[in-house]
């Protein structure tokens, strides 16, 4: 059976609802991973959820980068772990140095509650593998801090390697460059994304939009799956 | 520092049978303060109907609770923020939130959502005073967002309102619901020997006197007196209390609110009926130098008070210390029934709990208002030659128009459990993790009505929350009152008070609804006057079937019937008021019978799966309602107004008179719409149907209003414009 580790930070809020998406729509096993674990083994894939780790002081996700769970989850991707950082995940993993880039004030200077819609931009990642190329689908965000920037050499860079992976598509709710959603690292495994796919992944809660962005964490157990075959 | 009127130290002194000292009458004055003793309103609020085949626990503790069957609860609070928030709106607001969530906490169940009602001044135009409710607005819902969207806990529906009497001055409400197991409803039971443990934020010089302040007229800004919101340790505590009562090692809790410490350890010393014994220096204080009475009656923020006993403190322990939350042992738990307060071992205060818990009570006098009846009767305005652009003026009303701008800047999805988000329907609709259940809720109030006629206005709050849970589709099960008044020292101020009472009261009672929690704030005036009677009423509902989940966007095609009686009852109305600037005339009354008919029927219409969407009419009436529900949809509607059921005089009142209980209804069964109402005997018809790009109303041969889908949207959307 897969297993995907959650880590908990004190301030994390959206860990409980990756888990019940995991555990009980997907089925997958997850686990919550308390930040103080130092030691993480048995583990096949590692979810940094939405919130406010340390309640975003001195600056959003950069307490988090320093625990002793974020110094395993660097181990874990060197190998080649997947990781998937939401919201202030993504936050924590661009600061951890995971990713490249920062994640600025939203242009409005508000925060921004409220459903976009992304493009797949590259869909050979272990998080989009189930979607089709540029498809479209529907996913809200909710952050203060989403604007992705990044100087031009790294712009050029996570062109030309693909590694922009989401972008907004015919919105642009928080002023990110190239309207970049997700980028991963050059190897692939490693995403961050400022939208909550775990909020769009039940009908009950996306109206009539659909819950296509469940295929963020299908495409995930669809390329573990893949993946123990290939071992076994 | 003579917070205790003459009358009140005399009456302790007496019972205690000696001088009181400043530290006891510190303590004893915030304690007694109307803000926590309710001493001008406890004798009214007794005849409020509590009970209930699903109540649990009703008012009088932290939070009301309800039992929605399978073993678990609901439970719900109300409070408000109202003097920290005009002088400091974004501290003011967040540690209103963060007071509320406590509460909920304190019962033993998980806060999963909260909701606002706000009330400034008009905010459009250049004017000294809309700049300054512009900064207020801003402010108060930065404050609302950013701890509510930190702590992870929801903010899913509410309502604004704005009114010249909120004049550099504002009312922020806040509720919060809970949910969680019966059988973890913290039984609040105590032992001797029992060990109390404060934890959380440290105690500091913010928030002195914050009782006291919010029980006199705002006349000086009084920063001091506002706490400091954090939080990030109010998520910590969240998540400790969580796990510490799954852990079984609490024996009883309470948060810490207005009074601090005092009402704190009195309130629960009290319900307990066990003595404590306290030690100051035990307080992980913020500052050197702190006196005992600072100490008892600061209002910090984010602090607990656990009750454990020895054999489970080392659990509770070690749950605060995964946390890194910072506890203190304050003392431990006695065979007498005293509050006794020591500092470095000395005794500093030590007084009956039972005492210093019970204010005696305050007799107010009431009048009925002089301005009742020069506002009973004004001249009708004319009919606007353009009634399209007077509506388009009224879609843009910032109390009409949507609230996008404010729950945009709110995380009202995280919990993933908001089914109806804010703008979908009437009231923010939460699934709950067992079988098919959901939770509807929705705060409403209406100043502008309850100023001209406090009894009919309060009815109609109840109507409204009766009306919008059931567009839903679910049941009403409960409501929490919040009673918000100027001076009660008036007796014009207070004779609105018990008129509001009674309408809760009357209401309740013959609907069979219970009153499951909340609250009075008086003393909101400032230097300008007083504030309007501004009752806010929360009423929760529950849906027990997935498929009754009904929101209000209309479908093209669908055909539109009108449920109620439409008459020409404008005063109150945002079309009077807002447009034409007229105060006064007959607000509109609530029949108990109709508005009760009416409910079950529009209930029954969703259970039968017979409606597509359903929408009450509210404040902007008729038109609005039908605007909101096609701008939901995308769809333009025609609308025959002759076909209304109405006494109207005017097609303006006929378009825009917000009489209660009236529902539309979408459906694409019209027939069976049609059969199913005429057998349950409701006033109603069908008035017209979804289709076009238009919004248009007739009347005999003339369309009186045909107004582009796409103007009516950016009026309705323009709250955004006027934030800028």
């Amino acid at each position: 059976m897969i297993k995907i580790g959650i880590a908990v930070f004190p301030g994390s809020n959206c860990d409980r609802d990756v888990h019940h998406v995991l555990n009980n729509i997907i089925d997958v096993k997850a686990d919550f991973l308390w930040h103080t674990h130092d030691r993480i083994s048995g583990y096949d894939a590692m979810i940094i959820p939405g919130g406010f780790a340390f309640g975003d002081r001195l600056r959003a996700g950069i307490i988090a980068a320093h625990s002793p769970i974020i110094k395993e989850v660097k181990r874990m991707a060197k190998d080649g772990t997947p990781v998937l950082g939401i919201c202030n995940g993504f936050q924590i993993l661009v600061e951890s140095g995971l990713l490249p880039g920062a994640l600025m004030m939203n242009d409005s200077l508000r925060f921004v509650c409220r459903w976009t819609q992304v493009q797949v931009v590259n869909n050979r990642t272990p998080f989009t593998g189930n979607f089709g190329q540029e498809e479209i689908f529907h996913i809200p965000v909710a952050h203060g801090e989403g604007r992705y920037v990044a100087s031009a050499p790294i712009l050029k860079d996570l062109r030309r390697k693909n590694q922009i992976v989401l972008q907004y598509a015919g919105d642009d709710p928080n002023g990110s460059t190239d309207l970049i959603a997700a980028i991963c690292n050059e190897e692939g495994n490693v995403m961050g994304m400022m939208p909550h796919p775990e909020r769009a992944s039940e009908s009950l809660l996306t109206s009539d939009r659909g819950n296509n962005a469940i295929g963020i964490f299908r495409s995930l157990a669809s390329f573990l799956q893949q993946e123990q075959k290939a071992i076994v | 520092m003579g917070v205790l009127t003459k009358h009140e130290l005399d009456y302790l002194e007496r019972s205690l049978k000696r001088k009181a000292n400043e530290t006891e009458q510190d303590i004893v004055g915030a304690e007694w303060s109307e803000h926590c003793s309710y001493k001008s309103s406890k004798n009214y609020l007794r005849q409020l109907p509590t009970k209930g085949i699903r109540v649990v626990v009703g008012p009088g503790y932290d939070a009301g609770v309800l039992d929605i069957g399978n073993g678990y609860v609901i439970t719900v609070h109300i409070e408000s923020h109202n003097h920290p928030s005009a002088v400091e709106p974004f501290g003011g607001a967040a540690t209103g939130v963060g007071g509320v969530i406590r509460d909920i906490m304190s019962m033993g169940t998980r806060p999963i959502a909260v909701l606002d009602a706000l009330r400034f001044a008009p905010i459009k135009g250049a004017s000294k005073l809309s700049m300054k409710s512009r900064w207020l607005f801003k402010n108060v819902v930065k404050g609302i967002a950013d701890y509510g969207n930190c702590i992870g806990i929801p903010t899913v529906g509410g309502e604004v309102e704005f009114d010249e009497s909120f004049n550099d001055y504002c009312l922020v409400d806040v509720a919060s619901i809970g949910f969680g197991r019966k059988q973890d409803i913290v039984a609040n039971q105590a032992d001797v020997g029992d060990v109390l443990v404060l934890a959380g934020g440290s105690t500091g010089r913010d928030g002195i006197h914050g009782a006291s302040f919010a029980s006199k007229a705002l006349d000086a800004e009084n920063r001091s007196a506002v706490q400091i919101p954090d939080p990030f340790l109010e998520k910590l505590l969240l998540e400790a209390t969580m796990e510490a009562i799954r852990a079984g090692c609490v024996k009883g809790i309470k948060d810490l609110g207005g009074g601090g410490l005092s009402c704190c350890l009195s309130e629960t010393s009290d319900s307990l009926g066990k003595g404590f014994d306290v030690e100051l220096s035990n307080v992980n204080a913020r500052e050197g130098g702190m006196t005992p009475a600072e100490l008892m009656i600061s209002e910090s923020q984010e602090r607990m008070l656990y009750v454990t006993s020895n054999e489970k403190l080392p659990a509770l322990k070690s749950v605060l210390d995964k946390y890194e939350i910072r506890y203190s042992i304050l003392g431990t738990v006695q065979e007498h029934q005293d509050l006794v307060v020591r500092n470095s071992g000395g005794v500093v205060a030590s007084m009956p709990s039972h005492l210093v818990a019970h204010a005696p009570l305050a007799e107010r006098s009431s009048r009925r208002p002089k301005y009742l009846d020069a506002l009973k009767s004004v001249k009708r305005p004319a009919v606007p030659s353009d009634l399209g652009m007077a509506f388009l003026s009224l879609l843009a009303d910032p109390t009409i128009a949507s609230k996008r701008w404010v729950y945009n800047q709110y995380d009202h999805e995280v919990g993933i459990r908001t089914v109806i988000k804010p703008g979908m329907g009437d009231a923010a609709v939460l699934r709950l993790n067992t079988d098919d259940k959901l939770v509807a809720i929705k705060l409403d109030g209406n100043s502008k009505h309850c100023y001209l006629d406090p009894y009919q206005g309060t009815l109609g709050c109840l109507s409204e929350g009766r009306r919008n849970v059931i567009c839903t589709g679910a049941e009403p099960i409960g409501v929490v009152d919040h009673l918000q008044f100027a001076s009660p020292e008036d007796p014009e101020v207070f004779w609105t008070f018990t008129q509001a009472v009674k309408a809760i009261v009357d209401y309740c009672n013959f609907i069979e609804i219970p009153v499951v929690g909340g609250k009075v704030s008086f003393y909101n005036e400032t230097a300008k006057g007083p504030i309007k009677p501004s009752i806010v009423m929360g009423t929760l509902g529950l849906i027990e079937n997935l498929s009754h989940v009904t929101k209000t966007t209309l479908s093209s095609g669908d055909s539109i019937f009108i449920i109620g009686h439409t008459a020409s009852e404008m005063g109150g109305s945002e079309y009077y008021e807002y447009l034409h600037g007229i105060t006064g005339g007959a607000v509109p009354k609530v029949d108990l019978e109709q508005d009760r008919h009416n409910g079950d029927a529009t209930l029954k219409v969703i259970r039968d799966r017979l409606a597509r969407s359903v929408h009450d009419c509210s404040k902007g009436g008729l038109a609005v309602a039908l605007a909101e529900m096609a701008i939901a949809g995308r769809t333009g509607l025609r609308i025959d107004l002759d076909a209304i059921p109405n006494s109207c005089k005017s097609p303006d009142d006929l378009l825009f008179s917000e009489s209660h209980s009236r529902y539309i209804v979408a459906t694409s069964k019209p027939d069976q719409v049609r059969s199913f109402l005429s057998s349950e005997g409701v006033v109603f018809d069908q008035i017209g149907r979804a289709e076009g790009t238009t919004l248009e109303f007739s009347k005999g041969r003339n369309r009186i209003v045909n107004l582009p889908l796409g103007k009516a949207e950016a009026a309705y959307y323009s709250l955004e414009e006027t934030m800028k």
